[in-house]
Formats: structure tokens, sequence, C-alpha cells
């Protein structure tokens, strides 16, 4: 790695009390979050949860009606944007059309008044970071999606910011590239240990690249943590269910208990009231057995690495399950089904 | 295109487009040409002479056409003055609508074009007591006329910068630009006029033409451009009148071929 991308040790940001307002409506209802330095932390959640504009309040882009915004300890909610410092990679391609991709990723040294030499040795440097310094002289329609959004992210850390923003810059992308593209941006936020929030709707791409995830909801935050805390003990319901996938079962909640199918499962999360509830059953969860619930098999799908089996339990329930791809259910077909003895989250049933 | 099956909706076939094209050539050409053919004309007694050309250019004639030159010179002034109203009101108003104040978008684009339903002859009875004032405060020169100009071709500008406005994401690139670090004046000189170049030249350029066209509101506030002394001096030599027209028909298609350029190059300097 060369030294004048080398970042210094990223900075802390925290949410205190955040507040936004669209015109009545509330964007952002109080949001307090704390990211480490070099921290990668994703927003997770389904559109209008205010996850993009908590990404934008933070880069200056929203003005916020309450609480504050602090980078490294100091509050920067009257810095306009160009004064704050933060890389930017947009949802939609942002190239200027106008400019060829070196001059494109040398726009901001150049706005930082930096000497025309060392400009274009930093822009080639950061150029070669995102593998692209043999298209330097293309402009933004000569280059794929792909291409455009790599040139977009090396734009945003030729000025060493003090942090990463990344604002759904996968979901233009068609499938394969996003992957790549995905872990290419974890490697390089690795390599430059820059703080980084990453907004997305996609559970899976969160999941797959982040530290810790926070699953946003009507301009709060529910949950956060590292993946595998929220995979396996969702705060609730929502979460639960917006990451990963869950089959919703009928089931009864009796003192911490829940009996789901007949089978007797501790419950996730928080406590509450007696009673019949709804609980979340992970496809992973559920399994093929020689004696169990008798089921019959609806459609089965192959996912490469693994199988998905819908059955129809006893009162109509589709249930999903997920399994090795060695086991072959045909539609019709009679089996037997158990859950394995994992805690569930479950929400009361109206 | 093979097959002999007739495609509906299809554009025409090659005989039907010559056709159309040579109708149509023939209709604007007969005109220009006679024109042509008029002014080498010697008189009514036949023959033909480059006598009325030369006259146009010979010094010891000049004062003979002096007001013509000068309503040239006029025009090309309200021009310039027209297009720099263009170019600092009309040009930061829509970007500035188009960014901030979306919303207004609709009642911009009504307001610009109000003037296009208007008749000229209509424009000029309301305009006739503001450039009473006008003139109070601006003098009596020929350029306030470009006040009026400014008007009557907003809708034309309108709609060439509109078109180059919606064609680039204006609020991300800006919002690109300043997270980036430019401020208003950088985000506007180095990102938003680059990207709205073509709107920008098509816009003033096609101003020039209407400029150059405009008779009714300069004959009825009385001041002088080209088309008003166009037809002053043909009253008493019709030869330099056609001369003059066919000199400004050929400017102004130029300018309007120009426009065809530039709205078809794209933005890239150099491709590779």
């Amino acid at each position: 790695m060369s030294d004048t991308i080398q970042q210094a040790p990223g900075a802390t940001v925290d949410f205190v009390d955040v507040i936004k307002d669209f015109a009545g409506q509330r964007a952002l209802s109080g949001v307090n979050l704390s990211v480490a330095p070099g921290e990668f932390v994703a927003l997770l959640g389904p559109s209008g949860c205010g996850k993009t504009t908590a990404l934008r309040a933070l880069s200056g882009l929203e003005l916020v009606d309450g609480g504050s915004i602090l980078i490294d300890g100091v509050d920067v909610v009257n810095v306009p944007v160009n004064k704050r410092d933060m890389g930017m990679v947009f949802q939609s391609y942002s190239l200027f059309p106008h400019l060829t991709t070196i001059e494109n990723v040398e726009f901001g040294l150049r706005m930082r008044k930096v000497a025309a030499s060392e400009r274009r040795r930093r822009a080639s440097e950061t150029l070669e970071l995102v593998g692209l310094s043999h298209l330097e002289g293309r402009y933004a329609h000569q280059l794929s999606g792909g291409q455009q959004q790599r040139v977009a992210l090396a734009r945003a850390l030729v000025t060493r910011p003090r942090v990463l923003l990344l604002d759904e810059p996968l979901s233009a992308l068609d499938a394969k590239v996003r992957v790549q593209l995905r872990d290419e941006i974890r490697r390089i936020q690795t390599d430059l240990g820059i703080t980084t929030l990453f907004v997305t709707h996609d559970q899976e791409e969160a999941l797959a690249v982040a530290d810790r995830v926070a699953v946003m909801r009507d301009g709060n935050i529910e949950q956060i943590g590292t993946p595998e805390e929220l995979y396996m003990s969702p705060a609730n319901p929502f979460v639960a269910d917006f990451v990963g996938l869950s089959n919703h079962v009928n089931a009864e909640h009796v003192g911490g208990t829940v009996t789901v199918l007949g089978t007797r499962l501790p419950l996730l999360g928080e406590r509450q009231p007696d009673g019949p509830v709804t609980a979340l059953i992970r496809p992973e969860d559920v399994e093929f057995a020689v004696e169990g619930i008798p089921a019959t098999v609806v459609a089965s799908s192959f996912l490469g690495s693994l199988r998905r089996t819908q059955v129809r339990v006893a009162d109509g329930l589709i249930l999903s399950i997920q399994h090795e791809v060695g086991e072959h259910p045909a539609p019709g077909d009679p089996v037997h089904i158990m859950l394995r003895g994992r805690p569930v989250s479950a929400s009361p049933r109206v | 295109m093979t097959s002999n099956a007739v495609r509906i909706g299809a554009e025409p076939g090659k005989l039907a487009r010559r056709t159309i094209l040579t109708v149509v050539g023939v209709v604007f050409a007969i005109p220009i040409i006679s024109m042509m053919e008029f002014t080498f004309r010697d008189g009514l007694g036949g023959g033909y002479t480059l006598e009325h050309w030369v006259a146009l250019f010979d010094p010891e004639q000049n004062s003979k056409y002096r007001q013509l030159f000068q309503a040239v010179q006029n025009s090309f002034v309200l021009a310039v003055v027209t297009v720099t109203i263009i170019l600092f009101v009309l040009l930061p108003t829509m970007i500035l609508v188009q960014l901030q104040f979306p919303k207004l978008r609709r009642v911009l684009e009504f307001i610009c074009i109000i003037p296009i339903t208007v008749p000229a002859i209509v424009l000029v009875v309301g305009l006739a007591p503001v450039y009473g004032i006008v003139v109070r405060v601006f003098g009596g020169s020929v350029w306030t006329l470009a006040f009026a100009y400014g008007i009557t071709v907003l809708p034309y500008a309108y709609r060439a910068i509109q078109a180059s406005i919606t064609s680039v994401d204006m609020t991300t690139l800006s919002e690109a630009a300043r997270s980036l670090g430019a401020g208003w004046l950088n985000v506007l000189w180095r990102v938003l006029l680059p990207n709205l170049r073509r709107g920008i030249l098509a816009a003033s350029l096609i101003s020039v033409a209407v400029v150059l066209g405009e008779y009714t509101i300069a004959s009825l506030l009385n001041r002088q451009n080209l088309q008003t002394a166009l037809v002053q001096v043909s009253k008493s030599d019709p030869y330099a009148a056609v001369i003059f027209a066919l000199l400004a028909l050929a400017f102004v298609f130029l300018l309007l071929l120009l426009i065809g350029r530039v709205g078809s190059t794209r933005p890239g300097r150099k491709t590779t």
C-alpha cells in the first residue's frame, strides 16, 4: 500500500439524539449511534426507515432538526457539506460526465488546491487501488456500471476523508458485479482503516461486509450488533423478520417458553405477557426427521450450496425448510419434520 | 429491410423521403433563389449586373446605406444583451429551481411559455407604458429593447436549457461535487455549466436568431433594428433590402446549423 493513500487512523462518529423532519414527517426520531475508528457499520432497513437520511445528515447534505453529530468528538451539525471532509459514494451514477476518469478522481484534490503533479500522482494511485488505472482517459459513458462505481469510490477516497459514506452504492449493479465490488470495498476499507458507514436495504449485503449492522425502522435504530448477534439473537421480531428468512407460525407463549407445533422452545429477546404469539422460525431450524410432524412437500428449489423446500403441515400452514442439496424431496412426497431446539423470536398475536 | 411487408408506423421508404425532401426544398428554395435573382437584375430592362452588391460596400455610397449598417449594429447589440439576460437571469433561475425549489418547476415552465401565446402586437400594447419608465431609468438607447426581447425569447431559451437540465442528474452531480469540497461557485462553474453547455449554447443561438428576425416590437416602439431598417430601405432601394434580407437569412441558417451540430455532439471532448 502506498503511503499517500494510507489513512490516518479512522475517526469516531457519534450520533446523539439526532432528529430530522421532512414537512412534518419524522425521518429520524432521536437516533443514537457510535462508530469506532476504522469500523465498518451498515445501516440496514426497509425503504423509508431513515437510513439514507441518517447518512445524508452525517455528510451534511441534510440539516438536522435536533441532536448533534460528532466526528472525533467535535460537533459538525453546523459545518457545511464541503467543509466536512467526508468521502461519499452515491446510489445513482454520479461521475461528472464531462471529465475523464482521472479528472473525476482529481476533482476533490483540485478543490483543495493540491498542485497539478501531486494531484495526478495521487489520483493515479487511487485508481490503481480500485484496479482501474488502465481506464484513466475514459469518460463515464464509456464505463460499465461497476467501473463507474469504482471510480466514484476512488474519487471519494483520494482526499483521504475522515469518514467514508456509501449510500447503496451497489444497488444499480447486477448480482455478480455487486458481490465482487462489495468484497472489494471491504478489502479496501480494511486496508485503509477508514471509518465507513454503508447504507443498504439488502440484508445479505449488510451481513456480508459490516463489522456491525444497525437495523432501522421508522427513524429509529431497532438493534445494533455484529451480523451474528443480529441473526442469532434478534432483539425483537422486526429484526428477526428483517434479517434472514423466517417462517411465521402461530404459537403459545407461557413464562418464557414458546410452544410451536407441539415443540417447546425458549423465547428470545425481551420478556412479554403470556398468550398467543407469532413465532419466527428460521428455515435452517426446521429439519426432516424419521418421526415428527407429518407434512407434504409443496415445492423444492436448488440454491447452489443448499436446497430450500416448502412443506404443508396439517392445518394448511406452509413451512420453509433449508437442508442439504443431497436430499431431493419431490412435490407431493409425504415427509416428517421437526424443529431444532433453538430459541425463537415471537410477537404477541392480535 | 428485405421483406416487402408493410410496416405500420415505420419510417417512410426511400422514394417517399426523397419526394418529401424535394417538395419541401423547392418550397423553400424558390423564394430564396428568386430573391437572389432579383438582386442581380439590372433595372426593369432585363440583363444582370453585380452593381447592387458592389454598391453596398462602395465607400462613396456609404451614407446611403449608413442607416442600414447602423441597424445591423443595433440588432447585434440587442442580440448580445438578450443573450446576456438569458444567461444571467433565466439560467441561474432554472438551476436554482431545479436544485432547491423543484416544486416551482411547473410554475416556471408556465411563466416561460406564456410569451409564445401572446402575439407581439398585444405585448407591445402592454410594453408601451412600461417603456415610458424604462426610458426614464435607462435612457432611450436601442439596447433597452432587449428587455422586451428577453421576454419574447423565453419560451425558446427555456426549452433548450430545460432539455439539457433533464438529461443530467444535476442534484446528484452537485451533491457529489459539494461532498468533494466544492463550494457553490465551483459546483456551478466546474460541474453544472460544462454539463449544460449544449442547452446553453442552443438557447443563446436561438435567442440570437429570434432577435435578428424581430420586427413588430421594434417598429411599434419606434426603435430601429435590422428588420425595421429593411422595411424602410426597401421603399427607396429594394435591391439593398433584399440583399440584407438574404444575408440575414444566411446568417440565421448558419446559426441553426450550428445549433444542430452542438446538439448532436457528445459531452466528451475526446473519445478513445
